[in-house]
């Protein structure tokens, strides 16, 4: 088990990079993950300038139009909304402002959690418990009612919405990174690099936020579809997204009385939500794996011995 | 029942693990069996094979990674490789079973040891409830645990180590197995312990009439159990016979060199591994060095407290090695800990170089703890498992950045990696990849990265194979001679210090019980304890039955 394997060392920058993409090819679903995040991302990003207007253009013989028809040109091709506006622009559209709030409000919540609980976790003094009970301050507290709250008395903005989403979010990666710093901290070869005399920041940032880090992505991306509909809830109270600006939640939400006759128009936006969830559930699953040194093998190819 | 026949035969046994690219060989044609009332012993290093071999007899081998080429596994005439589900668990645990090195892990903690033992006979259908209870308690008084009216009912962190491995015997025993695998039983516990657990499966082995497979590196404890022993050396079966042959009549390369590596066989008679650059410059005094426990019991418990160490003073000297001497519990690991300050002590002393270390402010403690590097017992878990080889070694630069310009980190790592005597390709791997005595090595090179003055070895070989302890100490004699270093050398194996020490301390309960030249302690120790240490080495078989 211990025998020195043959693995051709990848030192330069182009064989890791090489290294990196057979490994993705291995996990046959991370790679469908990957290749649907990227189109995603190009999709949000050029997909606006292309058909921008077509997201706002009311028709009303289009009204509820029901979706794999091409009578009406490929933007109707998933049907219509109540207004008649085609539901494949909307989803393009609105993916610019769904995937920036929750990767905005996701991406602060775990950068400002992780490092609190890194705090909370590695140091003893008196602001590691003062951390810890502001956390559960914010988690015994309703979070919409939170939420409502506190976009009340600042008025609805995308900023303040992302504020929001993010406070009630870095409790959970608070916790989570305080326990895995406590079960860290202990183990031998932070002893080794203390006796070494690395400062307190080397040994948090060198030993043991990489070791933390797996799981907070892993958190991360179950996270942003609660983020996803949790900011839908809020527009749909009027304190999120302002028409006419919208997000796939709110689209959903549009529909809601539509489940019966037009079920299309939540439908496609809810499957939105989800493909994008479970692509970065895939892709995060694949990154803990090959971060892992012990665990690489798994997307490695493993030849047998002719027998 | 024909008693010649053997109970367990494993033939050409061949297994891989694989990785990217080529599968890498773990056993290969490995063949072996064992007979009813018979102790067979398979001595090896870390490694070699011998787990793997016996894991497959268990079926306990994850596939993938782990993948049987070939191989024949018969049991009491019939074949057992390939059961699965029923079948399996008819063998497992009621016909054939295993004991590990460390029982706490094995032991659910939440539940009590009784109803763990109670659980064996419930699970496979022999007993239950008042009758199943009745069976533990008989059972933990055959395995020698005091009280077993009291004990049932505790928990496995109220045992101590040897108690513990003592249940996890119980546990095996409990459905009289016709095999018994042991795998390292006695490495986690002290040698004392260690003799009283032989006994223990010695005995059993007498009155069931069982077949015992022992899994060792220490050829001690080999030699002391052994009817019949196989040496593995890299996957394969380098030598295999009657015991007495083996060890006083080798014939491998490799199973010579064991035997005489042993700390009373000859080469280590005439090895100098001792210093001979005593310069007298104190390096490091400690005066009354003093750590106080308290534990307090419940939240308005009195509190209580005990003393892990007490008062102990010592000098080390340029170029000088000082041996620590002393069971676990007995202190030693909390000096080291306490010298570099990595927990701080209740009272005393420690001047370094005429500096103050428990008064230095962090500037200074940086310094000090560029000086004074530490080797530990498991190398293993002294590294991050994320980080290379080569990012391991450059660490000790990364942090004390005037040592070395980045620049020649490279060449450095690679240079360090051949003082220590691995190849400098093997820079770009990860600890996981190399066996102990390598990582030990690696561990090595990493505290003498940073030019240090003092070294301090806290159980630095015990965790490795007599060969390459030997090998290790070697190479730290020789670092002694070349760079003029001084090393703290604790342990609890009094013959591994023999022929390094200069000097030596025994500890007990947190006592230095006797201090002096190594030939003063080994030629004529003034203490009973120290005698107790010296005597409590294993005993060859055929010499104690002769």
């Amino acid at each position: 088990m211990t025998a020195i394997t043959n693995a051709a060392s990848a030192s330069d920058p182009a064989g890791r990079a090489r290294t990196f993409f057979n490994c993705l090819k291995r996990d046959r679903l991370a790679l469908a993950a990957a290749i649907f995040l990227v189109i995603l991302a190009i999709a949000t990003l050029a997909g606006p300038l292309l058909i921008g207007d077509m997201a706002a253009k009311l028709g009303l013989r289009q009204r509820n139009l029901p979706p794999f028809s091409l009578d009406h040109g490929w933007l109707y091709f998933l049907g219509a909304d109540t207004l008649g506006r085609p539901i494949l622009a909307r989803l393009v559209v609105g993916a610019q402002n769904t995937l920036g709030i929750a990767l905005a409000a996701v991406v602060t919540s775990m950068l400002v959690g992780g490092v609190l609980g890194l705090v909370a976790g590695y140091s003893e003094r008196w602001y590691s418990q003062v951390i810890q009970r502001l956390a559960d301050i914010i988690m015994s507290f309703p979070s919409l009612l939170l939420a409502l709250i506190v976009l009340y008395t600042l008025g609805p903005s995308i900023s303040n919405l992302i504020i929001v989403l993010a406070l009630t979010r870095i409790p959970i990666y608070l916790r989570t990174t305080r326990a895995e710093v406590l079960e860290l901290r202990e183990r031998m070869f932070v002893s080794a690099a203390k006796s070494m005399g690395a400062r307190p920041l080397r040994i948090v940032l060198r030993h043991i936020a990489p070791m933390a880090l797996p799981t907070l992505l892993t958190i991360a991306a179950i996270d942003f579809a609660t983020v996803i509909l949790a900011e839908s809830s809020l527009s749909f109270l009027g304190l999120g997204i302002q028409p006419p600006e919208f997000t796939w939640g709110a689209m959903v939400a549009n529909g809601r009385g539509y489940l019966a006759t037009a079920w299309w128009i939540s439908f496609w936006p809810g499957l939105a939500i989800l493909l994008t969830t479970l692509s970065l559930n895939l892709l995060s699953s694949w990154a803990r794996t090959m971060a892992d040194p012990q665990q690489r093998w798994r997307l490695q190819s493993l030849r047998k011995a002719s027998r | 029942m024909n008693e010649l026949a053997p109970i367990l035969s494993v033939e050409d046994l061949t297994v891989d693990f694989l990785s990217d690219g080529a599968p890498a060989r773990a056993v290969d044609g490995v063949s072996f069996e064992v007979r009813r009332g018979e102790t067979l012993v398979i001595l090896g290093e870390s490694g070699s094979g011998k787990s793997v071999s016996t894991s497959a007899v268990m079926d306990l081998i994850d596939r993938p990674p782990g993948d049987i080429v070939r191989g024949r596994i018969s049991f009491d005439g019939a074949r057992i490789d390939g059961l699965q589900g029923e079948a399996r668990r008819v063998i497992n645990g009621r016909r054939i079973a295993m004991i590990f090195q460390d029982p706490l892990a094995y032991l659910n903690p939440v539940y009590t040891v009784g109803r763990q033992i109670c659980e064996i006979f419930e699970s496979h259908g022999v007993a239950s409830g008042r009758a199943a209870r009745e069976r533990a308690m008989d059972l933990l008084k055959r395995v020698g645990i005091p009280e077993p009216e009291a004990r049932i009912d505790q928990y496995p962190h109220q045992f101590s180590g040897g108690q513990r491995q003592r249940v996890m015997i119980a546990m095996a025993i409990a459905l009289q197995p016709d095999l018994l695998i042991a795998d390292e039983p006695t490495t986690a516990l002290d040698v004392s312990v260690q003799a009283q657990i032989l006994d223990l499966l010695r005995d059993l082995q007498g009155e069931t009439g069982m077949a015992l497979i022992l899994i060792t590196h220490d050829l001690e404890v080999a030699a002391s159990m052994a009817d019949r022993v196989i040496v593995m050396n890299r996957g394969t079966i380098v030598e295999a016979g009657e015991a007495r042959k083996v060890f006083t009549k080798p014939r491998h390369a490799y199973t010579q060199k064991l035997i005489s590596a042993l700390p009373h066989g000859d080469a280590a008679e005439s090895s100098n591994r001792r210093s001979t650059t005593n310069s007298g410059e104190t390096v490091l005094r400690v005066e009354n060095l003093t750590k106080e426990y308290v534990v307090s019991s419940g939240l308005f418990g009195r509190k209580k407290s005990f003393l892990a160490v007490k008062d102990v003073s010592f000098e080390v000297s340029k170029g000088e090695t000082l041996g620590i001497v002393g069971e676990s519990g007995s202190g030693k690991s909390s000096v080291a800990r306490m010298l570099l300050r990595l927990n701080e002590p209740t009272a005393g002393k420690a001047i370094f170089n005429g500096e103050d270390v428990f008064a230095m402010e962090e500037r200074g403690l940086r310094a000090y703890r560029r000086k004074v590097q530490m080797v530990f017992q498991d190398p293993y878990g002294s590294m991050n498992p994320r980080m290379t080889v080569r990012a391991i070694i450059a660490e000790p630069w990364s942090i004390h950045a005037d040592i070395l310009p980045r620049a020649r980190w490279r060449d450095r790592v690679a240079e360090l990696l051949e003082l220590v005597g691995l190849k400098p390709e093997h820079a770009d791997r990860y600890p996981h990849q190399f066996s102990g005595g390598q990582r030990q090595r690696i561990a090595i090179a990493r505290a003498l990265a940073s030019e240090p003055e003092l070294v301090i070895c806290d159980e630095a070989v015990s965790a490795l194979d007599v060969s390459i302890q030997a090998q290790i100490i070697d190479l730290l004699a020789d670092l002694r001679t070349r760079l003029g270093l001084s090393y703290i050398f604790i342990t609890h194996d009094l013959p591994i210090v023999r022929h390094f020490a200069d000097r030596i301390l025994v500890m007990k309960q947190g006592v230095v019980v006797e201090e002096g030249p190594t030939s003063t302690i080994f030629g004529n120790p003034s203490q009973a304890y120290t005698r107790s240490l010296l005597d409590a080495t294993p005993v060859p078989k055929w010499l104690e039955t002769a």
